[in-house]
């Protein structure tokens, strides 16, 4: 148990720190450490429990706590809360100090356009992981595929679109 | 919808601020964490700046673009910047714990009805909806964060490289950035980005 809750520090704590460009970037070597290295649950599974972050209000990324908390319970939250948003938050305490002295130089815009393809790529790669191990019936690839292009091409709120989804798989068409 | 001269958004840039205690930094964030569904940063936006007054709008804008730089979260730095910005170290804490608490409950009930049902037929087509809908809005965000990229397309490689390694080779995150960020630095630098 007690070494389950230090790999969970340990493997949090570093996508805590590797996470420019927002939450969705460490999806994928989330998924990779907790499915592939670690076993601790389906890919399948891990799907769902990324799906029920989203479904929650609050901050991106609540998958952190359910993977805790399906790994470990209570003190799994604990350990996964406390290394995902601890060091990322030591880190912009200790910027904000520094952040006035190089808001103008140079570097700074070189550095931030330079890390945007990676934020992309990385998105683009949650997406892929995420939908592979969602979609195995012809319906629900209609609805990952409908979801898509409405949130892309109109403002409808995110929240109609996930109870839309569950509705329409609550159907279980296509599902055996 | 017609504009009155009270509308937020006509708000005088540099208005005077509003010094929130850690008590209203906690309850701020709180209820921000309940209401924020399919992304923060809008209302973040309207609480701190049109309703509660703690900075103005470029203020907020400059702590933003500090905290996309950083690694984490945008909305979680953001709390914790704010925080730390009036009260410290204490004020970062009751900011960031004030916009974890709700959500985290909220999917620890919503986990265990998914551990308990998750072998009832109707629970588990249910979910599988679920799921499909939040990878359809995950390849809106991956489109509509790649998108920019078009008027950098030397930067198109990096971006491809980083997918096709990640999503299908399976490169772990670390090495993966390592190689990329100096590639990407050269790349952005040598045409001028």
């Amino acid at each position: 148990m007690t070494s389950t809750l230090w790999a969970l520090a340990f493997i949090f704590t570093q996508l805590s720190l590797l996470a420019f460009g927002g939450g969705n970037t460490i999806l994928p070597e989330m998924q990779r450490q907790v499915v592939e290295v670690h076993q601790w649950m389906s890919a399948e599974t891990f799907s769902s429990l990324f799906a029920l972050g989203q479904a929650a209000p609050g901050p991106n990324l609540m998958v952190v706590t359910l993977v805790g908390w399906h790994v470990a319970g209570w003190m799994g939250v604990l350990v996964t809360t406390l290394a995902k948003f601890g060091p990322s938050s030591i880190v912009t305490v200790l910027a904000l100090f520094t952040w006035e002295r190089f808001k103008d130089r140079p570097w700074r815009r070189l550095v931030q356009v330079a890390i945007s393809p990676i934020t992309s790529g990385l998105f683009l790669a949650s997406a892929v992981v995420i939908t592979q191990a969602s979609v195995h019936t012809w319906l629900l690839g209609g609805i990952t595929a409908v979801c898509a292009w409405l949130a892309v091409t109109t403002r409808i709120h995110p929240l109609w679109l996930l109870a839309a989804g569950s509705l329409i798989g609550l159907t279980g068409i296509g599902q055996n | 919808m017609a504009r009155t001269p009270l509308d937020p958004d006509d708000a005088d840039p540099e208005q005077p601020t509003i010094i929130p205690s850690v008590r209203e930094l906690f309850t701020g964030f709180l209820m921000l964490g309940l209401t924020a569904f399919g992304g923060a940063l809008p209302l973040a936006h309207r609480m701190v700046v049109d309703r509660r007054r703690w900075l103005n709008n470029a203020e907020f804008t400059d702590l933003l673009g500090l905290c996309q730089f950083l690694p984490g979260g945008n909305i979680i730095n953001l709390s914790v910047a704010i925080g730390m910005k009036f009260h410290g170290v204490r004020g970062a804490v009751a900011s960031l714990f004030g916009l974890i608490a709700a959500p985290s409950l909220i999917v620890i009930s919503l986990g265990t009805v998914y551990d308990i049902y998750q072998d009832d037929p109707h629970i588990r087509h249910l979910f599988a909806g679920l799921a499909a809908a939040a990878a359809g809005l995950l390849i809106s965000m991956a489109i509509r964060i790649s998108l920019p990229l078009r008027q950098r397309k030397p930067l198109i490689t990096v971006a491809a490289l980083c997918f096709v390694g990640v999503a299908f080779m399976r490169w772990p995150l670390l090495p993966t950035m390592l190689l990329l960020t100096p590639l990407s630095v050269f790349i952005t630098w040598r045409f001028k980005l």
